[in-house]
């Protein structure tokens, strides 16, 4: 199934934000996921299936002014 | 001076240096530049993961003791600041926001207009809403109308380092502002800083300054001690200017 990630259409087996997560090589730990223009805690990252044509935004703080 | 913190929102404030985390070598000298400094209050940034890149968490160096104050960079309309702020408060960072709104990417002037959007709006949802703008005196007012707990004029274009080339305008600013006013942007040495202190000023935020100095840690040092002396001189009113000498001597001759 097709999803937009960070802007730019991926294809994707079926599966949760947290596995998506740790598929990409990430720590959950260190990014924040804006699934559907809505913020997704940490804790629901499990439960929460991605869907066709679902728009994840995956973003971590980083230095800045 | 006991009895000079700074309020800000809900907070107080004992350092008038605000910090941030843009542009260090290495993050590790982040609590370094943090405890040289006595800087309680820090910015930081939201970005998209560069899934190309290992990515280190800004978070986790930054004391809890300090104030995060997320910044809004990166948006360029009042609608994309708005959804970055909520962001960083849905993700623990606390209430306190920086609203950054550009579109001109060769000077990083901010928008005023656009800033006055997102000021109107955060406020309402209960954000410390910090505005980094154009040293304009109706727009300041007009921020303080919406509920901004404090204006940030700049001095000089973002990293520039040029100093406070605003002066007049930010003095203005000074004399009419009810919320603090705090100096961000373009302050390139300790005695920039002063400067503004002594102008009056309420706070400065330093980054790149002290991010890119051959010892982050000495130079944040080294601003707040100018951000403090500053502070005293503006405290202890300062003595007149003369064209002429006014001897600090008796003028007698010595032993007549």
């Amino acid at each position: 199934m097709e999803i937009t990630v960070n802007g730019k259409k991926e294809d994707v087996q079926q599966c949760s934000i947290l596995e998506f997560i740790r598929q990409k090589g990430l720590k959950p730990e260190v990014v924040v996921v804006e699934y559907n223009l809505n913020i997704i805690k940490r804790e629901n990252w499990a439960e929460t299936r991605i869907a066709e044509n679902d728009n994840l935004e995956i973003l971590s703080f980083v230095g800045g002014g | 001076m006991e009895n000079d913190k700074l309020k800000i929102g809900p907070k107080e404030f004992s350092s008038r240096l605000f910090t941030g985390t843009g542009k260090f070598a290495s993050n590790d000298l982040i609590p370094k530049m943090l405890a040289a400094s006595g800087s309680e209050m820090i910015t930081v940034a939201l970005r998209r993961i560069d899934f190309t890149a290992a990515t280190e968490n800004m978070l986790e160096y930054i004391p809890k003791n300090v104030t995060l104050l997320p910044n809004t960079s990166g948006a360029r309309t009042a609608e994309e600041a708005v959804r970055i702020a909520r962001i960083a408060r849905e993700v623990g960072c606390g209430d306190f926001i920086k609203i950054e709104v550009i579109t001109d990417m060769k000077y990083l002037m901010p928008d005023n207009f656009e800033t006055l959007r997102v000021t109107e709006i955060l406020a309402k949802e209960g954000f410390v809403v910090l505005p980094y703008m154009l040293p304009d005196l109706p727009t300041a007012k007009k921020l303080e109308d919406a509920g901004a707990a404090a204006v940030m004029p700049l001095g000089s274009p973002i990293g520039s380092n040029r100093g406070i080339k605003t002066k007049e305008l930010i003095e203005i600013m000074i004399e009419n502002c009810t919320v603090p006013v705090v100096v961000d942007a373009g302050l390139g040495k300790p005695s920039h800083a002063a400067a503004a202190m002594e102008m009056g000023a309420d706070a400065v935020l330093v980054n790149t300054a002290i991010a890119t100095a051959h010892d982050p840690a000495m130079m944040g040092k080294a601003f707040a001690m100018a951000t403090r002396a500053g502070r005293y001189a503006y405290r202890a009113k300062m003595a007149t200017v003369g064209k002429t000498a006014s001897a600090s001597s008796p003028l007698t001759g010595f032993l007549r």
